[in-house]
């Protein structure tokens, strides 16, 4: 069961959301988006009222980190190339996705416009797939050379990892910085260990665990503030794109945005996620959801379960 | 269509009750597509406009509406603008400088206060208002012993809300800094937009220049003061990131060339320069007309025109079209760009005051210290 919340920080519901799955503790954390603040969870723990098992994977990686040079080296150059893939693609979809913006913004006919329309789209999500399958290869060859699961140093650690999760009724993972926590979730093989726990997550913890882990902002101070595709999540959910924040970070009066977003990744529920919002899964299947679906023809509809 | 003012004063009646109606039921100014009416309600043998709005006439005359004590005037102002003024009273032989009562919108500067016309189109950034949400930084006072200016001097530093030892910071030097904190709301806009992931957790050193007309003016002095005293001191007390591209000089006209020219003497040291409506004057031959003060301003910048160098990395400056220095401005950005420094120049419809300053500085700060928005989602 994966239960996807939105912020918790204003107006937490995650204690709510542990107590209808009778979950009363204790409860693994992920917490690694936090950076330095990773072991900062006393709050969440007063809130869900159990104790909370700090998984501390940032810190686990960053000593790591030292412990292994070369692993550490590997991993930087990865990182770094990844960066510059990501800066390709950027310049690529300002293009490709600036002229679907504009032909969603022509007024017009609208038996000639929609196929238009359609073709651009079509292309942005081709660049996406594109652009998916060119981080998979950097992925898959920084694996093939120091597979983190082959690495005595990273063993341990995933031993110990696997140690504390066997005591724990629930696994949770806080939102944060989203690159940091999906490459820490990944070196630690967090998504094999934990597949038969209740999961909870919120926030970039929500966006990590799905298939892909979309960045969006419509009004950055920089930058047209096309939503770019990052790499694939985690793939533990599949069928919704969390989108926290949608208040500060969409433009949800703007129908030609939310057509864009919503149409650029038609085979999943493009959910904006406010704080008090959640949407459960099992099975495979969504269900209870409090939220807004943004939907293809632009428009933003209020989903109360 | 005509205006509220000509209907007004070309209506049936006008006498003291319909003015006060008419007072008591408009904002003034009173904005209409480019039409902005000033109006002034007392006992005057003249009444003035007065602003600086470089190449218009610096001083407008009021009408008075006949047999009343009701003054008003219509002017032009393009979409977007926004105007500090005051209005010049004259009774007899006395002329007085007042801010516009009945305009309640004011900006401060260390003169005082000004009444501030926003045309249609500008409204304040959300970004310079007060945010509960986010977390406040700190504000600490560091003193150094200046051997260059042979006295002491007081520092102000912003320390970023939730700041660690184990992390490293950028460095933002901010000439005029405690003008800046008053003027410009530095300090929200540091919170809000840190807190908005706009622009990375940085340390800002805050510096006050007791002669600033002097010390700012290209004064060697300064230059050494800040690269050889003011960033190794802070350097010894917090964790800052050692790469130009994490140190920044800004200032506003004075305090840009104070910026522009430390970073010329220190090439390398300084990565990042914020240079508002820069006092960037210069002479193609013979004397500037902009007197004895900006004279050694003069010499650096034709000293500097004539071998720019590469003083950093990258550039944000700009500047209002209703200054004068908008000239000086426009003139120096091609020459930036020559030198293969990353420059990006940004012009406003306004003058040289702080609020045109803060209003800038979302787009300056988050362009040369670029957040983690994309990356954070909490």
């Amino acid at each position: 069961m994966i239960t996807l919340l939105g912020p918790q920080r204003q107006r937490p519901n995650l204690a709510a959301e542990l107590s209808r799955a009778e979950i009363s503790g204790p409860m693994a954390v992920v917490t690694a988006g936090w950076q330095e603040r990773e072991s900062e969870v006393d709050e969440l723990g007063q809130h869900v009222g159990f104790p909370v098992v700090n998984l501390r994977l940032y810190d686990r990686a960053e000593k790591l980190f030292r412990r292994d040079r070369e692993f550490f080296q590997a991993y930087r150059q990865r990182q770094e190339r990844l960066r510059s893939l990501q800066r390709i693609y950027r310049e690529r979809l300002d293009y490709t996705l600036g002229q679907a913006e504009a032909l969603f913004r022509r007024e017009g006919e609208p038996s000639l416009l929609a196929p238009e329309r359609e073709d651009a789209m079509a292309a942005v999500r081709a660049l996406d797939r594109h652009h998916l399958s060119r981080v998979a290869e950097v992925q898959a060859e920084f694996r093939e050379r120091f597979d983190p699961a082959r690495r005595p140093s990273v063993a341990a650690e995933r031993e110990q990892v696997r140690e504390e999760l066997a005591s724990v009724q629930a696994f949770a993972v806080a939102g944060g910085h989203v690159a940091i926590l999906l490459n820490r979730l990944r070196l630690f093989g967090i998504a094999d260990l934990v597949r038969e726990l209740p999961i909870f997550a919120w926030s970039g913890g929500a966006m990590v665990l799905g298939e892909r882990v979309v960045l969006f902002h419509d009004s950055p101070p920089q930058g047209k503030g096309y939503a770019e595709v990052l790499e694939s999540g985690l793939g533990l959910y599949h069928g919704v794109l969390p989108l926290p924040h949608p208040r500060h970070r969409l433009r949800l009066e703007d129908p030609a945005r939310v057509a864009l977003l919503a149409g650029r990744f038609p085979d999943s529920l493009c959910f904006a996620m406010d704080e008090g919002t959640r949407i459960r899964s099992d099975e495979g299947t969504w269900f209870d959801a409090v939220g807004r679906r943004l939907a293809v023809d632009g428009s933003v509809e209020e989903v109360a379960a | 269509m005509s205006l509220l003012i000509d209907r007004f004063v070309h209506g049936e009646s006008v006498d003291q009750k319909s003015i006060e109606e008419f007072l008591g039921s408009h904002q003034f100014p009173i904005i209409e597509g480019s039409n902005a009416t000033f109006v002034f309600y007392g006992q005057a043998d003249e009444v003035r406009f007065r602003h600086w709005i470089f190449s218009l006439e610096s001083s407008r005359p009021f009408e008075r509406l006949e047999g009343t004590d009701f003054w008003y005037l219509t002017e032009q102002l393009p979409p977007g603008s926004r105007v500090e003024y005051k209005l010049e009273v004259r009774q007899g032989d006395q002329r007085s400088l007042i801010r516009d009562p009945f305009n309640p919108n004011l900006a401060m500067d260390p003169f005082g206060a000004n009444s501030v016309c926003q045309a249609e189109g500008y409204e304040t950034p959300d970004w310079t208002q007060p945010n509960p949400d986010a977390r406040s930084g700190r504000l600490v006072d560091l003193e150094i012993e200046s051997a260059v200016f042979n006295d002491r001097r007081e520092v102000m530093l912003y320390l970023p809300a939730r700041m660690r030892p184990t992390r490293r910071y950028p460095l933002i030097v901010a000439h005029d800094g405690v003008d800046y904190l008053r003027f410009a709301s530095l300090q929200v806009v540091l919170d809000n937009l840190i807190h908005r992931l706009e622009i990375p957790q940085v340390i800002v050193a805050l510096t006050q220049s007791r002669n600033r007309m002097g010390e700012y003016a290209a004064d060697p002095r300064h230059s050494r003061f800040l690269a050889e005293e003011l960033v190794p001191a802070v350097e010894a007390r917090y964790p800052l990131i050692e790469d130009p591209a994490a140190r920044c000089l800004m200032g506003a006209s004075f305090g840009a060339v104070a910026s522009l020219s430390t970073a010329w003497r220190y090439p390398g040291q300084f990565g990042r320069l914020l240079l508002q409506s820069g006092s960037f004057a210069f002479t193609d031959i013979g004397e500037s007309f902009r007197g004895p003060a900006f004279a050694p301003i003069v010499d650096f910048m034709n000293e500097f025109r004539e071998a720019p160098g590469r003083p950093a990395e990258q550039i944000f400056q700009s500047c209002g079209v209703y200054e004068s220095l908008i000239y000086e401005n426009r003139s120096l950005v091609p020459l930036l760009q020559k030198t293969g420094m990353n420059v990006r120049f940004v012009e406003s419809r306004d003058g040289h005051n702080w609020e045109n300053w803060r209003d800038r500085l979302r787009e300056g700060l988050s362009w040369l210290f670029p957040g983690p928005l994309w990356m954070v989602y909490e």
